[in-house]
């Protein structure tokens, strides 16, 4: 494996469905100067699903201080919000 | 890109069925801290501990943020004692011991590996002064573990080191009694000992081992039991192809948290141990993937099939995913850290003996098993022998970490808590070995060691 490209996010956020999740989620994105490069929801065994692919190269906050503003406001939305690394997905998922 | 349903797949991994590294270990070359004084010697150990693993534990909280994959435990290995402390002119080795602890408590990590001595052809004279000193030193500090490698393939088996680390358990058994004996969860014996093992409590830093090394061990047999789930009644094929796959993936988690962490601490990447490693929480448990095989309870008849099945699926998914594989690499099988075998060994399904034909199959031995105290250490001995002599003879790693608990019997049990658990005592066969044990000397080495 050769060293990992770490612009690349994945956003996941699952959990009853509510009105305004992804306005809050693109705002706390935008806000920070994070791109949003793909957007992809479904309704899977009855909860809500939001994928989101992101650039970080202009972002204002390193991905840790990110992961902890999308935590915070996954608690108030209650649901559950995480941001990583893509590399961590292709390297589960591809050879 | 990566599909929707495989992102899920990884958080489900994640979130339900407690994916995670066990270990980073950075193992530190102590070669250049001997000198003729002991004082001097253990400065130079905790200093240079502190300064290579300043930054380990720190690392590891971000690489485990930033990806979002829990790492359980950071962890340090070591040059063996033996080697280091040879010309420090003193006999008693708990000084060093004690300089071991205390570099481990300033750096943050949880366990240090490498008091520990290589004496499988037999002693020199600073082998035997560490072995002596284990029962004090794992009963004076709080992190530092202890190893002793009793035979090779290649050497055979030194039974007069085995007939000592029978009374040394016993010793180790009796200064920690107020706390469940467990100075014993810190040692461990070997054959065959890996060099490069991640894993407590027989990590060290072998002496063909680089300056400083990252080595990295995974978990997951909750995520192996969940898809096995998907496969109930379907044949053994489909299982090992199952197994394949999950163990692929486990495996290039570790492969990637191995990169970061050696890249971010400028130490080059040793190896990844394919492990798979239980801990007593519900769903991480290496009897339930045993059971989902479709045996009843763990220890029944089909067990050591199941197994070997399962070692060996796991280490072709494994080796798929990582170009340097290494340490114990075979799926752990102690008792205590495992909540399915806890059960199984409760129930009376599973006994020391079972536990014996299953380390044929698998890696690390008898681990983690308390039996009465009053055990005799020259039954603990044979015990030792017999485990030696299948690792010997099978060219594989086999150990043995077992718990002689003082004033305990069957029907009662040691409480560790944590990674340690809870092991209940198991009945040990009466029938005595000393006379075998007491003859001392050397197994000689098997015909097959001889491939030149």
């Amino acid at each position: 494996m050769k060293p990992m490209d770490n612009h690349t996010a994945v956003i996941t956020v699952v959990g009853q469905d509510t009105i305004g999740i992804i306005a809050r989620v693109s705002t706390l994105l935008a806000d920070n100067n994070v791109n949003i490069k793909d957007i992809t929801q479904t309704i899977l065994e009855d909860l809500f699903t939001m994928i989101m692919i992101v650039d970080m190269t202009t972002s204002s906050m390193d991905i840790k201080d990110l992961a902890d503003r999308l935590e915070a406001l996954g608690t108030e939305m209650g649901l559950s919000m995480r941001i990583q690394h893509a590399s961590l997905f292709n390297a589960m998922h591809r050879i | 890109m990566i599909a929707d349903f495989e992102i899920l797949e990884t958080i489900r991994m994640f979130q339900e069925q407690h994916l995670d590294v066990r270990t980073i270990t950075m193992g530190i070359s102590l070669m250049d801290c001997s000198t003729t004084s002991s004082e001097e010697t253990c400065r130079r150990i905790y200093d240079k501990i502190c300064k290579r693993a300043e930054k380990l534990v720190q690392t590891g909280e971000d690489i485990s943020r930033e990806y979002r994959v829990p790492i359980i435990n950071k962890r340090i290995s070591v040059t063996p004692i033996s080697i280091v402390a040879a010309s420090s002119g003193t006999t008693d080795y708990t000084v060093f011991a004690r300089a071991l602890d205390r570099a481990a408590k300033t750096c943050g990590v949880n366990f240090i590996g490498g008091f520990s001595a290589l004496v499988q052809k037999g002693y020199t004279d600073s082998d035997r002064n560490l072995i002596e000193s284990i029962p004090e030193s794992l009963a004076v500090t709080d992190f530092v573990c202890s190893s002793v490698n009793l035979a090779t393939t290649k050497s055979g088996i030194n039974m007069d080191a085995v007939r000592d680390m029978g009374r040394i358990i016993k010793r180790t058994a009796e200064l920690t009694k107020d706390r469940d004996a467990i100075g014993c969860a810190k040692l461990v014996v070997f054959a065959n000992a890996p060099e490069d093992n991640p894993f407590m409590a027989g990590a060290f830093l072998g002496p063909g081992e680089p300056e400083c090394v990252i080595n990295v061990g995974i978990s997951g047999p909750g995520v192996i039991k969940s898809a096995l789930e998907t496969v109930r009644g379907e044949d053994l094929g489909v299982v090992a192809e199952t197994i394949k796959k999950a163990a692929f993936k486990i495996t290039r988690v570790g492969e990637l948290v191995a990169r970061e962490a050696s890249a971010r601490l400028g130490a080059p990447f040793g190896i990844i141990d394919l492990s798979l490693a239980p801990t007593p929480v519900v769903g991480d448990s290496i009897a339930r993937i045993l059971e989902e095989f479709g045996i009843e309870n763990c220890g029944g008849w089909g067990t050591t099939c199941a197994l070997a099945m399962l070692n060996d699926a796991v280490k072709k998914g494994g080796t798929m995913a990582s170009s340097f594989v290494g340490g114990l690499s075979g799926a752990f099988i102690p008792v205590s850290e495992d909540e399915g075998m806890i059960e199984a060994a409760r129930k009376g399904s599973i006994t020391l003996e079972k536990l014996e034909a299953m380390t044929c199959v698998c890696s690390v031995g008898l681990d983690m098993i308390a039996i009465p105290g009053n055990t005799p250490a020259t039954t603990i001995s044979g015990i030792i022998a017999d485990e030696m002599a299948l690792g010997m003879i099978n060219n594989k790693t086999t150990a043995v970490r077992i718990i002689p608990m003082p004033g305990k019997d069957v029907g009662d049990s040691v409480e560790y808590g944590g990674l340690l658990g809870s092991a209940p005592i198991m009945s040990v066969n009466p029938s005595s070995c000393a006379d075998f044990i007491n003859r001392g000397g050397r197994v000689p080495a098997p015909i097959h060691s001889m491939r030149n």
